[in-house]
């Protein structure tokens, strides 16, 4: 098996591909970066020098405001000048090969990457064909991996729970597609979370999801029983299409969280969610603006993970 | 030509022979005697057996010319000693129509190098629809018929079209899949393909596709020979169809006996392949269905891909991996893991697999076609595009150091390579 291409020969950060195969010390390390910057984001001047004359490219291969914002305004707290390319409607449609659209942009003098690209592992071909001074950070790719997703959940869970060696955390909906799930779940038990449910219906479950480490429930009553951290997945529509799910009142109704099933799990679980929330689907809106909900929060601390993850692999 | 081939290590499968002796050819034939020689090959050192016969190897003419043209691909078949080959159908437009059948078995008889032996379609261009003119595809040289990589969905049209089939005694080639389950499927679904987040195939779609086959074959006749097996469940399915009397015939790729679904480690593109890698349960079955005979051969299922094909995420990538010139460096590897003897490791590339094409090569009796294969055993080399003749340059073995050199491949009597 090859080197994890995330790591130089020094075994630090040259990419950020997935938190799969991520050394636990590195995880740690995105982390504590990120809590010093959530002091600088609250400043009045909310910039560091760390990454200036540096050129960060938003690659969005796939659609996307709020991660797109979020990298940008991570990028730019960093003092590094931006560019956004939406993709999905520039050369891809004229035919470009995906190689091609890197190269030329590398041919820009890039020094970070931000993809996003609807195939899984798109990331990884980008980081095999890129000079050794550019640096790739995945910002989602198709079901496989969102790693600064999973790191600002992490982030988040730690702020609230601090000691992960003590949590029952719950991740519930859609894990088949999700690739927040995929890049949390590596996460938690990267840092030693003893337990990781998943709580859905079959058809929303890949094939041996137990074998990245999770318990599976199908009942959400059951699951949720003693939760210290919930997060909802996004379920999306075209979901009710295929023969998945028959309809979003019936998924509601079985996996939807409300005050009276979140009050099956600890009294002090905090419940989060990546957005964008589908109110009525997936979550109540009584338990997302309710007290245990810290979905503004991940927003936030978002910005301070993607800025250490930004400032380690090319500061 | 009269050629003599001496001190050799000759090996018939077909028979089990294996010790030290000459060979003789004459007019394209074996021959039992010397006579006056025009050449002598000194092959101390080296095997001498049947030439080996692929019964999948994509040329990709007509249609995929930018992929490989006959030139390279026939290049590729003879350096890798292939003497034989099958070619699918999926070629664009598919071969389901006489003229390009003729077409190209002149094409490739022009080259004068191994003996190409077209696949016709089994439904117009592989549609799943409706019924080819098969009398007249086997007029114009198709030896077998089937549907390449693309399933019948309809269980209909596949009944139909093996009671046609069976009438007149034509041959019919199926890959089980069932075209539903295998949808928007690119790896294994299993662990590796959940932890990468690729949409998974599951085995089932193979079984499944195969218990209906199966049946239909119960029901119709037809003498059905099962494509790429991928899933220990259809070996042992093969292995108690063929106990209970059933003539069906099965083969495997060289990619399925060697690798399995961990191989493809961070996405690597040459591991795009269909039928999808499987489990590591999996590749040991059919590793041991092959020793045992359950699988009759081991085939290279050669397909040359280009860069832009394959310089894409997995899931875009196009499937395949050029082969031809592994056939022989990974059946003995195989046969070396399995501890086998050198003639029953060559039987899955030779006899066995001529039987299964229906052709009378693949053995070294007199009288028989003078199709042979020199090689030295011992001899290895690393996989690389550079030692490649191929067109295709992507196979998931690039930097394998394999055992296993072709020297000489003689075709109808007539030396078509020397390494």
């Amino acid at each position: 098996m090859q080197r994890n291409p995330q790591l130089n020969e020094k075994g630090e950060l040259q990419h950020l591909l997935s938190i799969e195969g991520l050394p636990r010390e590195i995880l740690m390390q995105i982390l504590r970066t990120a809590e010093s910057f959530v002091g600088v984001t609250e400043r009045e001047v909310k910039k560091v020098p760390l990454l200036r004359g540096k050129s960060v490219f938003n690659l969005f291969f796939e659609p996307s405001t709020r991660t797109r914002t979020t990298f940008e305004i991570a990028a730019k707290r960093l003092s590094a000048d931006v560019i956004n390319l939406n993709i999905a409607v520039s050369s891809q449609t004229k035919g470009e090969s995906l190689l091609d659209t890197v190269a030329n942009l590398s041919a820009m003098q890039a020094d970070i990457f931000v993809v996003r690209h609807a195939s899984s592992g798109a990331p990884f071909l980008i980081a095999s064909h890129v000079k050794p001074h550019e640096h790739v950070v995945n910002a989602g790719d198709g079901r496989h991996a969102h790693p600064t997703q999973g790191l600002l959940d992490l982030y988040t869970i730690r702020h609230y729970k601090q000691d992960f060696s003590r949590l029952t955390v719950a991740i519930i909906g859609d894990v088949l597609h999700s690739r927040v799930a995929r890049s949390l779940i590596h996460g938690l038990t990267t840092l030693g979370t003893p337990e990781v449910r998943v709580i859905a219906p079959q058809t929303l479950l890949p094939a041996g999801v137990e074998a990245l480490g999770v318990k599976v429930f199908h009942d959400m009553r059951e699951g949720l029983r003693d939760c210290d951290a919930i997060v909802m997945l996004r379920l999306q529509s075209e979901r009710m299409k295929g023969a998945l799910l028959p309809s979003a009142q019936e998924y509601f109704k079985n996996y939807g969280l409300t005050s009276e099933k979140l009050a099956l799990a600890k009294s002090d679980a905090i419940v989060m969610h990546p957005g964008p929330m589908n109110r009525g689907v997936e979550i109540d809106s009584s338990v997302a603006d309710g007290p245990h909900s810290v979905i503004l929060p991940q927003v936030t601390f978002g910005i301070a993970v993607r800025m250490a993850v930004m400032s380690m692999v090319a500061g | 030509m009269r050629l003599a081939i001496r001190n050799a290590r000759l090996i018939d499968p077909a028979t089990g022979r294996d010790g030290a002796g000459d060979l003789y050819i004459a007019d394209g034939k074996i021959s039992a005697e010397a006579g006056r020689v025009d050449r002598t090959i000194d092959a101390k050192g080296l095997v001498v057996c049947p030439g080996f016969v692929d019964i999948a190897a994509r040329l990709r003419e007509p249609g995929f010319e930018y992929k490989a043209t006959l030139e390279s691909e026939m290049e590729a078949a003879v350096a890798g000693g292939v003497t034989s080959l099958a070619c699918p159908p999926d070629t664009d437009p598919p071969l389901d129509e006489p003229g390009l059948v003729d077409m190209l078995r002149r094409r490739a008889k022009a080259l004068s190098r191994a003996r190409v032996y077209p696949i016709g379609a089994l439904t117009v261009k592989l549609e799943g629809e409706r019924l080819t003119e098969m009398a007249q595809l086997a007029e114009a040289g198709c030896v077998a018929f089937s549907q390449a990589n693309a399933p019948i969905a309809d269980t209909q049209v596949l009944w139909r079209a093996l009671q046609y089939a069976a009438t007149f005694g034509f041959r019919v080639w199926l890959r089980p899949e069932d075209a539903w389950l295998r949808k928007g499927g690119v790896a294994h679904d299993g662990e590796v393909a959940t932890r990468l987040g690729l949409p998974g195939i599951p085995s089932f779609a193979e079984t499944i596709a195969l218990a209906s086959a199966l049946e239909l074959v119960r029901a119709t006749g037809a003498r059905v020979h099962f494509c790429r097996l991928s899933t220990a469940g259809a070996v042992g399915m093969i292995r108690v169809a063929k106990r209970e009397g059933l003539a069906v015939t099965c083969d495997v790729a060289i990619h399925h006996l060697h690798l399995c679904e961990l191989d493809l480690g961070y996405f690597d593109s040459n591991c795009r392949l269909d039928p999808p890698l499987r489990s590591q349960r999996d590749r040991d079955a059919l590793a041991r269905g092959l020793e045992e005979g359950v699988i009759d051969c081991v085939c290279s299922d050669h397909t040359p891909v280009d860069d832009d094909g394959k310089h894409l995420p997995f899931a875009e990538a196009e499937p395949g991996a050029t082969g031809l010139e592994l056939l022989l460096p990974l059946t003995l590897k195989w046969g070396e893991a399995r501890k086998l003897p050198l003639a029953k490791s060559l039987a899955r590339i030779t006899s066995s697999a001529a039987e299964v094409l229906g052709v009378t090569t693949g053995r070294l009796a007199p009288g028989a076609p003078a199709d042979v294969t020199v090689f030295d055993p011992n001899a290895t080399f690393r996989v690389s595009p550079q030692t490649l003749r191929s067109q295709g340059k992507h196979t998931p073995f690039t930097g394998y150091e394999l055992a296993g050199r072709v020297r000489y491949t003689i075709v109808d009597g007539n030396v078509v390579y020397e390494g």
